[in-house]
């Protein structure tokens, strides 16, 4: 090996590490499997590396309200970082959507959920699990499928609640629950449904379920965060967001 | 204090979950500390530790595990279904025995230790007076070992109020049914209610104070009392 060699191959490496950083990241938790995969190619590709913290969207706004030192949040909703610009905690004119969920009408058992949901109307299951709508964005979209189908009166006596849509996917996934509302991206791989029968939610029966990401105080001079929220908008990222299910 | 119709539904439902646990454990519980209390079986050892596996395990182990045991496939399931009961999980019943199982050790432990402070002196008096075994238990034994009873019942009595973890990952937060007073708080507090979160949190707060209150005075006069009765 020459000398320049070695110096030029030094110097590369000296750089990439003079700019290599690293930014926390909240991560909602319907976004854990595609995120983990965008932050491998992520770290692959500018060398910065992104920490991440998955979780409920309104446990996160009580951590940042209260000092929680992330740098980008990927919320479940779009009003949540709204809030957080509003209030200050986050810096104006950096949200956008990253992702749009869809929804699904899901069971464990093949031939159970048809084409078009018309399950529903039959009086064949036990329970019928949702996100709570007080808290997950999944149980509103929910909520308004099954009252615009008119559903509700037969529908309703029947709703169990996840705390979040990771949980209303566990009742479902356990049997406990016949039917569920759950993400797509919770039973999709590559635009194919893994197990069981379902029914993918036309995007024209619930109001859009956008998940919008914003920069946050902390992260407001750290160049590997600002590097990521440009990321998420490329097309590698958006690639890996499809292929769990969402829509862009 | 702000509380709703929904909050005041929860803690009746709360204090409902709470005394049936309370009743079904004592039941539960004191044959398994007899036994634990006087056996010299090498089982000893490991039912122990069983009994003593609610304390550390984690309360999403604990739901994990009932929520699977509970469905269709489970064998709690396969065994409820066969009964005729259906399905126990996001029903009254099964936080029932969510509740058991969770506050197990905070009944049994209290019993054992009762139960050997005993010692065997009254149980082999009862005997020579002719007196049966299950007369001597519930005449001799239970009187006795009563501060163990109240200890365990108040303290099984609260941990199961508290009980958080293992109601959301089986209750299914249905109003009425297995909306408790945990799990109302957790959804006032994600769904930035703080206002709400506080009442109710606050009655918790004062509810636990006062229990841990009560039992320490209740232990005082108790020991005192054998001091002076010996």
């Amino acid at each position: 090996m020459t000398l320049r060699l070695f110096l030029a191959l030094a110097g590369s490496l000296f750089g990439a590490l003079a700019q290599a950083g690293e930014v926390t990241v909240a991560v909602a938790a319907n976004f854990t499997a595609p995120m983990q995969k965008i932050a491998k190619a992520f770290e692959q590709d500018t060398g910065h590396k992104a920490q991440l913290a998955f979780g409920a969207t309104g446990k996160f706004y009580a951590q940042i309200k209260n000092g929680a030192p992330f740098a980008v949040l990927l919320a479940a909703d779009d009003e949540t970082p709204a809030r957080l610009e509003k209030e200050g905690l986050a810096i104006a004119g950096t949200r956008f959507t990253y992702a749009t969920g869809r929804l699904a009408l899901w069971s464990k058992q093949a031939n159970v959920v048809d084409d078009k949901g018309e399950v529903l109307r039959s009086n064949s299951f036990n329970k019928l699990a949702i996100a709570d709508p007080k808290l997950a964005p999944y149980g509103i979209a929910a909520m308004e499928v099954i009252h615009k189908m008119g559903v509700q009166g037969s529908v309703i006596p029947k709703l169990v609640q996840g705390e979040s849509i990771g949980q209303t996917y566990q009742f479902v996934s356990t049997e406990n629950a016949q039917l569920g509302f759950v993400a797509l991206s919770q039973i999709s791989v590559d635009g194919r449904i893994t197990q069981g029968s379902a029914w993918v939610v036309p995007q024209n029966l619930h109001t859009p379920l956008k998940q919008d990401a914003v920069l946050l105080n902390a992260g407001k001079d750290n160049a590997a965060a600002h590097a990521l929220l440009k990321y998420l908008q490329g097309d590698t990222a958006k690639a890996i967001i499809t292929s769990y299910g969402y829509a862009l | 204090m702000n509380l709703s119709a929904e909050d005041f539904q929860a803690i009746a439902l709360t204090l409902q979950l709470a005394s049936v646990t309370t009743v079904l454990l004592l039941l539960l519980a004191t044959p398994v500390a007899w036994w634990l209390a006087h056996t010299r079986s090498a089982w000893r050892a490991p039912v122990a530790s069983l009994v003593a596996l609610p304390l550390v395990l984690p309360p999403t182990v604990l739901g994990f595990y009932l929520l699977v045991a509970l469905g269709p496939n489970g064998p709690i399931g396969q065994f409820t279904q066969w009964a005729g009961w259906g399905t126990l999980a996001f029903s009254f019943w099964g936080l029932v025995l969510g509740s058991i199982v969770y506050s197990l050790p905070f009944a049994v432990q209290p019993l054992v230790n009762a139960f050997e402070a005993m010692g065997p002196r009254p149980m082999e008096v009862a005997a020579t007076l002719r007196a049966s075994k299950w007369d001597a238990f519930f005449t001799v034994a239970v009187p006795l070992a009563k501060p163990g009873f109240v200890m365990a019942a108040m303290l099984s009595f609260a941990h199961t109020v508290g009980e958080f973890g293992v109601v959301l990952m089986i209750g299914g937060n249905i109003p009425d049914k297995t909306r408790v007073v945990s799990t109302q708080i957790y959804g006032h507090v994600e769904a930035m209610a703080y206002s709400q979160a506080h009442g109710l949190a606050g009655v918790m707060l004062v509810f636990s104070f006062v229990v841990l209150l009560g039992l320490s005075w209740f232990n005082r006069r108790t020991t005192r009392h054998q001091k002076v009765g010996a």
